[in-house]
């Protein structure tokens, strides 16, 4: 099964879901079967004006996930997202990425046909 | 010259300021709207336009049997206006900034260059004595700059055609349209109202503009409102202040009917043309003058 990015307020599992996409803390890869996981910073979207969103879809994209859980992603990185062929669960917020990761996998999401921002 | 009324906060009187001295100018002038966002200077001088056109950015459209995904124009544009995502390589538009860097760098010729609407350029005089010149903003466009540049470079043009003089009615702010439009011209007028928001805008317009370099005077409007801090401060970085306006009913209510404010009394007509030659005097010491 691929990798699933969640985005994150920090590194680990235990760190809750950030509900913003192109401006997330980070990123927590994880893979759904062994939650074995990584992070990687999005620390640098912080000092963009404009474009987060766009620049955080293709970090996703480059990262091999084909699956996002978030909260909210705008109608830019939405496009980019699905261009890659990426799947796309919004609305998530006040859990941690390890109870986003078992929400998924419970099968009891949704995935997004468009942006909610 | 080329003179720009600025501020740093809105409604403070940048429009007011322009009519007036483009009407009482002495020499030939063009009066130039740059707050392409909501220009309102034509308000005011009631110009004639005779000619009008349409502006456009360069953008790139992509032709995908060409592109093999490089990445080159992605890792070159600085705006996240063209991104590979998956084996689509998709554009964005309107986050394009026109650079036409994309265009440049392809080595398979797969963007060729299309157009993204500006706004609209108008061009005109008013009263056969003041040339006009107004840049509006396409509602919908998030970026004020291109289209300001194109408004200035078409400036330069008549200002060179006819050895006029300008005046800027730049847009409030000190962020890059602000920047923007004060960045050409020979003298940066800051117009404030002496209250603690005026002041405070005035301050980050003055740190902002101080940069380039330029001189800087200053214009009081609304006198009488307020506190001391902008006084004090003009005194300590011995910004000079060239006119006071009154705070008055009587001129808030011709602002209201779109009059010209130096048209209201021949003590409000002195004054303008007291700033007017106070700033032609800058004029002479400019070394290229």
């Amino acid at each position: 099964m691929s990798r699933i990015a969640v985005t994150s307020e920090g590194p680990t599992l235990k760190d809750m879901v950030d509900p913003r996409f192109g401006r997330a803390g980070g990123f927590v890869l994880v893979d759904p079967e062994t939650m074995e996981h990584e992070y990687v910073d999005n620390g640098q979207s912080q000092t963009m004006a404009h474009g987060a969103g766009i620049q955080a879809a293709q970090v996703i994209a480059d990262s091999g996930a084909k699956i996002v859980l978030t909260g909210y992603v705008g109608p830019k990185a939405f496009e980019a997202l699905r261009a890659a062929g990426i799947k796309i669960v919004q609305n998530l917020d006040n859990m941690s990425v390890q109870e986003a990761v078992e929400k998924y996998k419970s099968g009891s999401v949704d995935y997004a046909s468009q942006s909610n921002k | 010259m080329i003179v720009s009324i600025a501020s740093g906060k809105g409604g403070t009187g940048k429009t007011t300021v322009s009519a007036s001295l483009a009407s009482v100018w002495k020499k030939p002038v063009l009066a130039v709207d740059l707050d392409v966002e909501e220009p309102n200077l034509h308000l005011f001088l009631n110009p004639e336009i005779s000619h009008q056109e349409k502006i456009y950015l360069e953008i790139p459209v992509v032709d995908e049997s060409k592109c093999t995904l490089c990445r080159m124009c992605s890792d070159l544009c600085q705006f996240q206006a063209i991104k590979v995502m998956g084996d689509t390589l998709l554009t964005f538009t309107e986050m394009c900034h026109g650079c036409g860097g994309c265009l440049a760098i392809c080595p398979e010729g797969a963007l060729s260059p299309g157009q993204r609407e500006l706004g609209i350029l108008s061009q005109g005089s008013s009263q056969g004595k003041i040339s006009f010149l107004m840049g509006s903003l396409r509602v919908g466009e998030a970026m004020s700059p291109p289209l300001m540049t194109i408004v200035k470079k078409r400036m330069m043009k008549i200002l060179e055609k006819q050895k006029a003089d300008a005046i800027i009615d730049a847009p409030p702010g000190v962020s890059c349209p602000a920047v923007c439009a004060v960045m050409d011209s020979d003298l940066i007028i800051l117009v404030t109202e002496p209250t603690p928001f005026g002041f405070h805008d005035f301050r980050l317009a003055w740190e902002s503009f101080s940069s380039m370099g330029k001189p800087m005077a200053v214009v009081i409007n609304r006198a009488g409102l307020g506190d001391n801090s902008v006084y004090q401060f003009c005194d300590e970085k011995k910004l000079p202040i060239l006119a006071s306006i009154p705070y008055d009913r009587n001129i808030a209510q011709a602002y209201s009917k779109g009059q010209v404010v130096a048209g209201l009394s021949p003590e409000l007509e002195h004054k303008f043309s007291d700033l007017a030659r106070a700033l032609q005097g800058y004029d002479r010491e400019a070394p290229y003058a």
